[in-house]
């Protein structure tokens, strides 16, 4: 995985609460047996219409928020299906960090595993960050910038806001560490494990 | 062992953190597959040149893209066959048991998993899917993960994760007659919320918690997740191990007798602290039936669907959710007329939940309303036989509904069952998502009894009329 310091860029508002990854990448998409080229797809039931068109007033459609980098949502973003082809998606688009109030517990950690930063920010401020972006004209779209060794979001004009993150996280976003080699790493411990509480198949468990 | 009293969830975690390092290493016992969320993750190993740590604590299944119509034909959605000939050859690549197409044991994943014993209390459970939640009713500690996990576990058969917070349902009373476990969980999601449980492992106790059967169970477990929780589960007691005993991975014998004891030891202790308790009365549930596109919007059958809040962002979603469903605020429950009805998914394809909807038919006799397209696909290709075994498929079929081959079906729709744009549908399922079963369809979450009785009257209606249980039932007085 590639390491990721810091997400700079445009910010698009997504103004609404509850967003599942049934509408992140609807399952249509979910056949290919590949992990990248979910981009196109990305919201595609909101994106498109009908008849398979982009709809023109859908956010992600509009230059410049075709080539945002910051998503900023409505609290519990991410929940529903534990599908990691949502973040892909996301991150195939070009979606560098996610901000909401809250994020669904396995769409963050997709999140964490595919190279996005999870913001997670008090309600007040995501309300604030979602007019501000929302109302910014296409010549001047907002811009900000997470920084993940400062901890900080920081608006164009100087508002900036902390936020927290799972040490781990943090560390394997910034250094874009391997999980599974970590892991791999505690394999003395695996295997002492493995040999205090033995188990057989399922079938017996210790 | 320390004195402290502690709850089934701190064993469970205690007993499987693997050394002392940091983050937390938590070791996976049965990590189940499917077609869907693994083909990634297989290549990843491929491309690292890595192996499956323990095959035999893996097993896997074919469930959400497979056709339920004839079997013996090609599938004719070449990504669909593309991917579930992926998983038959990672399977064989990497050694790990998978139960295809044409066995008895082929089924959803978490219908397919308890119903072999593979499931067992005392366990963690992973699965590349959501629903993975289900297995808890065992007094397992089992949560769904995403690919690159599932890689990840098949790796190392360990998960680094922060350790959850904890949660108590308590459900205290006994639910009334004509009600049932989807009507509990629907209303205690309406009551914490869909985020209410985000953060926690869910532990459902109380009275009408243990007297609910091993099925009841796991539709209740299943359902944790769209309360945004990690897990949910319960403890095991005499119900569980009655369900499980004889199964084909469960222990037998002197290991038999010796599991037992172990599990006797896992419900949580006298004194044990949960981080939250949330108390839910199972007397006052009724019948419910979603009217929105989230599954916390569950209303009682006799309610109506609910007025929009004055302001707010609560507003701006009530409105959204009555224009996608095309309903208005006020409109009795009962006088929604459906389209479609759907009888079965991981919540509600069991046995016992086909054997409820058939109940309903006989009690009511007639046939599915000539408006209505109704369908059952059985859980599991075991649940169908047994379905058949008991005559249950003639109950349905002679009533006018399709009996399908089992799968995942229109629970998502990535096979060819799906709705068409602005068709209404009764559902046993366990996501009202916009286009969950299709794009621009509209899907009401209800029991197993509760769907039958629309797919007969062709509209909701409070199944306690026709069951008899309508005495005073609750709400309803
Ligand atoms: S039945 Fe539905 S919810 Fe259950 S595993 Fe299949 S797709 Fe997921």
């Amino acid at each position: 995985m590639e390491a990721v310091r810091e997400v700079n860029g445009i910010v698009a508002a997504l103004d609404r609460a509850d967003v599942d990854t049934d509408q992140i990448i609807p399952k249509q998409f979910l056949k290919r047996i590949e992990r990248t080229g979910y981009g196109r797809f990305l919201f595609h039931d909101w994106r498109t219409r009908g008849d398979g068109t982009p709809d023109p007033d859908f956010v992600l459609n509009r230059p410049p928020w075709n080539e945002a980098r910051i998503l900023v949502a409505g609290r519990n973003f991410g929940c529903g299906s534990s599908r990691e082809h949502a973040a892909w998606a996301l991150r195939d688009f070009g979606i560098g960090a996610v901000v909401a109030p809250s994020l669904a517990d396995i769409f963050r950690s997709n999140c964490v595993q595919t190279g996005i930063v999870p913001v997670v920010l008090p309600e007040a401020a995501v309300v604030g960050l979602l007019e501000r972006a929302g109302r910014a004209e296409a010549g001047a779209p907002l811009r900000a910038r997470v920084d993940l060794e400062t901890m900080q979001v920081t608006l164009e004009g100087g508002e900036h806001h902390p936020f927290d993150l799972d040490p781990h996280a943090r560390r394997r976003l910034m250094e874009g560490l391997d999980d599974i080699a970590l892991t791999l790493e505690r394999e003395a411990e695996i295997a002492a494990y493995e040999a205090l509480t033995p188990r057989g198949a399922p079938a017996a468990p210790g | 062992m320390s004195a402290r009293p502690r709850t089934l969830f701190d064993k469970l975690w205690d007993a499987h953190v693997v050394g002392e390092g940091e983050p937390p290493l938590l070791y996976i016992d049965l990590h189940l597959v499917h077609e869907v969320t693994s083909p990634q993750a297989f290549e990843g190993l491929r491309v690292a040149g890595r192996r499956v740590r323990r095959p035999e604590r893996t097993v896997a299944t074919i469930d959400h893209n497979v056709p339920t119509t004839d079997r013996s034909l090609p599938i004719v959605d070449d990504t669909a066959r593309i991917q579930i000939e992926a998983l038959r050859s990672n399977a064989r690549e990497f050694g790990v048991t998978l139960h295809d197409v044409g066995t008895l044991e082929q089924g959803i994943v978490h219908v397919m998993g308890p119903e072999m014993g593979y499931t067992q209390p005392g366990m963690t459970v992973v699965c590349g899917d959501s629903h993975t939640s289900t297995h808890g009713a065992f007094g397992a500690l089992a949560f769904g993960i995403g690919t690159s996990q599932v890689e990840h576990v098949l790796a190392t058969q360990c998960l680094p994760m922060a350790r959850p917070r904890t949660l108590e349902v308590r459900v205290d009373g006994a639910l009334s007659p004509g009600v049932t476990a989807k009507d509990l969980i629907l209303a205690i999601i309406a009551e914490i919320g869909v985020d209410g449980g985000r953060g926690h492992v869910i532990e459902y106790t109380g009275e009408a918690v243990r007297r609910l059967s091993m099925e009841e169970r796991m539709t209740v477990c299943n359902m944790s997740i769209e309360a945004g929780a990690r897990a949910g589960m319960i403890a095991p007691d005499d119900t569980t191990f009655a369900w499980l005993e004889g199964r084909p991975m469960a222990p037998a014998g002197e290991a038999w007798t010796a599991a037992v004891e172990r599990w006797r030891g896992l419900a949580t202790d006298e004194g044990a602290r949960y981080d939250r308790t949330v108390r839910v009365d199972a007397s006052r549930v009724a019948p419910m039936v979603t009217w929105g596109t989230t599954p916390a919007t569950a209303v009682p059958v006799m309610g109506r669907v609910p007025a929009v809040p004055e302001g707010g962002p609560e507003r701006e979603a009530a409105l959204r959710a009555l224009e996608y469903m095309g309903l208005e605020a006020g409109t009795p429950v009962e006088s929604v007329e459906i389209d479609r009805v759907f009888i079965g998914s991981c919540t509600n394809g069991r046995l016992d939940d086909l054997r409820a909807a058939a109940a309903v038919i006989r009690a009511a006799g007639g046939r599915v309303h000539p408006r209505v397209g109704a369908m059952v696909v059985p859980g599991s290709t075991r649940v169908k036989a047994q379905a058949e075994a008991e005559g249950l498929d003639r109950v349905f079929t002679d009533a006018g509904f399709e009996w399908r081959e089992s799968g995942c079906s229109m629970c998502l729709g990535m096979n060819p069952d799906v709705l068409a744009p602005g068709e209404r549908c009764a559902s046993t399922s366990n996501r009202n998502f916009e286009g969950r079963q299709g794009r621009n369809g509209r899907t009401h979450l209800v029991s197993p009894a509760m769907a039958a009785a629309a797919a007969l009257n062709g509209r909701f209606v409070d199944v306690r009329t026709i069951t008899g249980d309508a005495g005073v039932p609750a709400g309803r007085a």
